[in-house]
């Protein structure tokens, strides 16, 4: 029998944006419960071993929110949802949550596009590298080449080389021009400190040289990765390395979104000034309604608690909202993947990793329908989270259509989670 | 900065880890690249590092297929690697 819950205000994710929706609706009164599925809450990008380790900003949300009245559900994986309710399974255990507003902060994650030998073990994602640094992998000496696109890869490479990594070379596949044109629209934000963070950044891991307009054509090795070939649109030339960490930046988990029905472009969840979906009862914010890093995060994590939990933001809220969203768009301009990075498949590179679908068996005017039913791309473990993305990416095809249950369960669980409804 | 070290066995053999140190950080310290094989028999291991990609699934106290990213060591806890993709 599952258990039930009931609440005013369910938050599904613990990063920024989950932080601050929970604690302004549990200021605001109304009984809140946030959902993470991680065993620590903080998220991506604050995720951590030791709170210590974390920035001010994240350690005092972090305080503010233990302080709340707001309930926390740690390791509970959102398996369905309809308006007015969650359906969790936290560790074996099938809760149903029922909550009149639900808010919707799952953040994004990687968008990984194939390429000749990504599917070789010790490839891993910018962020995906970061985490597992966090998480107690021991770079102590590893030669690591870090490409991709976007801010992120200044902190990742500082954080390697700060836990004793060789980082060999940071590729990005911006230009330098687009790098410059972002770095202006940063200086006039409200997020402008961000630029002596990169300068910090780079200055941490100054012995690794920094390449713009730069990307991974292929990986190789056997057993695990052992060399990479990069490629400048000039010149590709091979670095040894033990570890690669790769990525085209970031795209929104919208999935939830999708599954109570509200609107999408792309893959980001729609949302209004005041973060609500085109679902009634239904708020969004964060990653999750466009790629706009930390700052935004926070202030459309506050402007969702706040509306969820029956209060009006304050006008300086919005106005910070409207700053940071111009910034984001700037931000989605500069790191836009080249078009280099979307034809570096040859026909044997596998594309659904999960099923082993590999290029030549995919005819690109089928559309990821089509594709399920004749190859079983997208319809193994991760459900299409990495190579729908992907052939959205390539393809143009539209994202895989989301069905329940969102993450993995035992077919126990689903068992008895059916026979009940 | 160290930690309290924990017993865990992997593949049957002991290995001491750090405490907070989640099973994926933990094989990929020791060693082990290849978590798991996919349909046509490659190997794999850990990539996103953040439970979406499914690609660092082990077995963990008999249970398979479970995200060797999302889950800290636990002191006795057992974690079995190679496992063949159903």
């Amino acid at each position: 029998m599952a258990e039930t819950l009931s609440a005013d205000v369910a938050v599904v994710g613990g990063g920024p944006a989950g932080l601050a929706a929970a604690i302004a609706a549990s200021a605001a009164g109304a009984s809140t419960v946030l959902v993470d599925e991680g065993s620590r809450i903080g998220g991506q990008v604050w995720r951590h071993r030791d709170r210590a380790s974390l920035p001010r900003t994240a350690r005092e949300l972090l305080e503010r929110f233990d302080a709340s009245a707001a309930r926390h559900l740690s390791g509970a994986s959102v398996v369905d949802a309809r308006p007015g309710e969650l359906v969790l399974v936290q560790g074996g255990d099938v809760i149903r949550l029922s909550a009149r507003r639900i808010v919707i902060a799952t953040g994004a994650r990687e968008l990984l596009l194939p390429f000749p030998g990504w599917t070789l073990p010790n490839v891993f994602g910018v962020g995906g590298l970061q985490a597992l640094i966090k998480a107690g992998l021991d770079v102590r000496g590893r030669r690591i080449v870090i490409a991709g696109t976007g801010p992120l890869l200044l902190p990742v490479a500082a954080t390697a080389v700060r836990h004793g990594a060789h980082v060999v070379l940071v590729a990005e596949q911006a230009s330098r021009g687009a790098l410059a044109r972002f770095g202006l629209a940063l200086l006039a934000s409200p997020s402008g400190g961000k630029l002596v963070d990169a300068v910090r950044y780079r200055l941490a891991f100054r012995q690794a040289a920094f390449h713009t307009g730069t990307w991974i054509a292929r990986a190789e090795g056997t057993d695990r990765v052992r060399q990479v070939t990069l490629a400048s649109g000039r010149r590709t030339w091979h670095e040894p390395c033990d570890l690669v960490a790769t990525a085209c930046g970031l795209i929104p988990n919208g999935e939830l979104g999708a599954l109570l029905g509200c609107a999408r472009a792309g893959a980001a969840i729609v949302v209004n000034e005041r973060q609500e979906t085109s679902v009634p009862g239904v708020f969004a914010a964060g990653e999750c309604t466009g790629v706009g890093g930390e700052d935004l995060a926070l202030v459309e994590g506050a402007v969702a608690g706040l509306v969820a939990g029956g209060r009006k933001p304050g006008r300086a809220l919005m106005a910070g909202r409207r700053q940071l969203r111009r910034l984001a768009a700037a931000m989605t301009r500069a790191f836009a993947p080249r078009r280099e990075l979307l034809a570096r498949c040859e026909p044997g590179t596998i594309i659904c990793r999960c099923e082993d679908v590999r290029c030549d068996a995919l005819r690109g005017e089928w559309g990821s329908r089509q594709a399920r039913l004749v190859t079983r791309a997208g319809m193994g473990a991760c459900q299409g989270r990495v190579c729908g993305a992907a052939l959205h990416a390539l393809l143009g095809w539209d994202l895989p259509v989301v069905r329940p249950p969102v993450s993995p369960m035992s077919a126990a669980a689903y068992a008895e989670l059916n026979a009940e409804s | 900065m160290s930690r309290p070290l924990i017993m865990v066995r992997l593949n049957g053999a002991d290995l001491r880890v750090e405490e907070g140190t989640s099973v994926a950080a933990a094989l990929l310290n020791a060693g082990v690249a290849h978590f798991r094989s996919s349909p046509d028999g490659t190997p794999r291991g850990p990539v996103c590092g953040m439970g979406t990609c499914q690609e660092c699934r082990v077995t963990i106290d008999g249970v398979p297929h479970q995200r060797s990213c999302m889950i800290e060591c636990a002191a006795g806890m057992r974690v079995e690697t190679g496992g063949l993709d159903g």
